[in-house]
């Protein structure tokens, strides 16, 4: 018994001074050792790239602190103009409305493009009646007045099955989900309620790829990661039908179910090197920590050519 | 000295008696405060008679039926499962099966009430609903049938373990007097030994009953997520627990009516369940009377 005890303490001591250790070695790495809070807010679908990116920058800078609110674009933009935050979150290009709150508070900023965001439609793969869809069939589907209503796949094109419709999505807690309500039905949060709402997208896969009458949507991340389960529909963009990939989703032509995502700096931010840091920080990963959470990366020469821009935009407010 | 010491030891077996008390009323409390709330803003006659469950969606219904036919609809297939199985268990335990066999395999029945209910529902959702989609064509990845498959496995102990003690304490003599009159092992045990222990099978089935509609994982995990009004078994169900979980997941602001949904449902669950518990009580009251 003794002998045991000995030996643990022995071992808790080991590890210890190895902790100890790495953590020395740590800061030793880093040169510049910043300090400060970064205040973000905006969109939360544009929240867990953000988030991530942060995470992966407290490795690096671990006494900046940043802080991540999701108040959606609109309320991410109303601090930002009032220059509450020194970066904003947005799901879409900011609003003339929101650029003249702006220009009344002297507030200068820099729009930079960080990522795609692409939904699939998805259908179980044993489903061989459906080859596309139109934006009008799948808000017939979506919108809210179809709940009760709309529940057999004979009701989108007659020449469909007499059977019913079973609908996976993401909840409502979802960015993904306002998305598509908005792109979809014409209203963010606007849909039916009569459907499998899950905010884990492994449920909607496993319910979509367990069941032949179903038809989903989510993240188009999560179906590159179960292709061989589920069946890729292309949705009709008023000229084609056109089914979402890298490709497809960074050029716009698979519309309306792919859109950028932004982050706006403010001008007078850019004066604090941790500011600086993190953006240029965001931009450098941005390409690698937004496909692990569910997004598609700009060509990598875009974010060359950003970081270009943020440095002119960062010497002209110095 | 010792008097001090005594009064130390009962006070604090009171104290620790009364925590669960004052749990079980803050409990209560909680969800009285909250539902009575919830029923301040939606009508009490909206919530048992409208038909569909979308509180977190643009059009709101705030029908319990929906969750309420999911959760009857899983529990009555898991009793459907678990009564036979189990009662066959228990009367071939307490009347055929050697006594070291009985020893031996009663607590390993017990064993399968204490696989956690998340293993179980991966169970049913990625073996059992594979196996019976091979079998009836059409079922849904997630389905009522294979939640209440499992639960039913789950809940076969509680059924089996009351019911064979039930079984057991019928007296010898009531068997020896069935024997003595001619009858077979065959009807001894079910026309003698299992009428007699009818209560003490009913209390059994009655707790597997409040288990099964208070369970969560399992159906959160196999039964779907879907709110609907239906007594089909093969489509995906949500039931009240189900509900639950997936509205705490989520961020619903705390405070808001789609918050205090949460609350309305529980107090139904705990309704139900608070029912069942007090009837099980009341015939294993009368039940031990009888032989003791």
């Amino acid at each position: 018994m003794k002998k045991l005890v000995i030996i643990m303490s022995l071992a808790l001591l080991i590890t210890a001074c190895g902790e100890k250790k790495e953590k020395t070695d740590n800061s030793e790495k880093e040169t510049t050792a910043l300090a400060g809070t970064i205040k973000v807010d905006g969109s939360s679908t544009v929240f867990p790239i953000t988030e991530a990116v942060a995470e992966e920058f407290r490795a690096v800078q671990p006494k900046v602190k940043v802080t991540i609110g999701v108040s959606g674009t609109g309320g991410g933009f109303k601090k930002f103009s009032r220059g509450e935050t020194n970066l904003s979150n947005a799901s879409r290009p900011i609003k003339d409305k929101e650029k003249a709150a702006c220009a009344e508070n002297n507030i200068k900023y820099l729009e930079l493009e960080v990522a795609y965001d692409g939904l699939a439609v998805l259908v179980n793969p044993q489903n061989d009646w459906v080859d596309s869809f139109t934006i009008e069939e799948l808000k017939k589907i979506w919108e809210p007045a179809a709940q009760g209503t709309i529940m057999k796949w004979n009701q989108i094109r007659p020449e469909w099955p007499n059977e019913e419709i079973h609908l996976f999505g993401p909840g409502v807690a979802s960015g993904t989900y306002d998305y598509f309500t908005e792109a979809i039905v014409g209203k963010s949060g606007s849909s039916r309620g009569d459907f499998t709402a899950s905010e884990d997208d492994h449920v909607l896969v496993q319910g979509i790829a367990g069941d032949k009458y179903s038809l989903g949507f989510f993240g188009l991340a999560y179906y590159a990661e179960n292709k061989d389960k589920l069946t890729l529909i292309g949705v009709h963009n008023g000229e084609e039908v056109v089914k979402p990939t890298l490709e497809t989703v960074s050029n716009g032509t698979y519309r309306p179910l792919s859109r950028p995502l932004f982050i706006y700096v403010n001008s007078t931010s850019v004066a604090s090197l941790e500011v600086v840091e993190f953006v240029n920080f965001y931009l450098e990963n941005s390409s690698e920590l937004s496909k692990d959470v569910g997004y598609i990366p700009l060509p990598d020469e875009n974010y060359k050519k950003q970081i270009e821009i943020f440095k002119t935009f960062v010497e002209s407010n110095k | 000295m010792r008097k001090i010491k005594e009064l130390v030891i009962e006070k604090s077996l009171f104290s620790s008696a009364l925590v669960t008390i004052a749990v079980t009323v803050g409990i209560i409390l909680v969800l009285a405060i909250e539902a009575f709330r919830f029923f301040s803003e939606v009508s009490i006659l909206d919530f048992f008679t409208d038909t569909q469950w979308t509180p977190l969606f643009t059009e709101k219904h705030f029908g319990i039926l929906p969750l309420l036919s999911g959760t009857l609809l899983t529990t009555f297939i898991a009793i459907l499962f678990a009564l036979p199985v189990g009662l066959s268990i228990s009367i071939y335990l307490s009347e055929y099966a050697p006594k070291s066999f009985r020893k031996t395999i009663k607590p390993l029945l017990e064993l399968l009430a204490a696989v956690p209910t998340v293993v179980y529902g991966f169970f049913a959702l990625i073996v059992v609903t594979p196996f019976l989609q091979d079998i009836i064509p059409g079922l849904s990845g997630f389905n009522s049938l294979s939640a209440g498959i499992v639960m039913g496995i789950m809940i076969i102990p509680y059924v089996s373990s009351i019911s064979e003690d039930a079984l057991h304490a019928v007296p010898y003599s009531l068997r020896e007097a069935s024997y003595g009159m001619g009858a077979t092992k065959l009807q001894t045990a079910f026309k003698v030994a299992v009428p007699a222990a009818s209560s003490g099978i009913i209390v059994s089935v009655i707790l597997a009953i409040s288990r099964a509609i208070g369970e969560t994982m399992i159906v959160a995990i196999a039964a779907g997520q879907q709110p609907r009004l239906t007594l089909d078994p093969t489509v995906p169900v949500e039931t009240i627990t189900a509900y639950i979980v997936q509205v705490s997941l989520g961020d619903v602001q705390h405070g808001s009516l789609e918050y205090r949904t949460i609350f309305a449902a529980g107090i139904t669950l705990f309704v139900f369940t608070f029912l069942l518990n007090t009837l099980s009580y009341r015939i294993r009251k009368k039940y031990q009377e009888k032989y003791e």
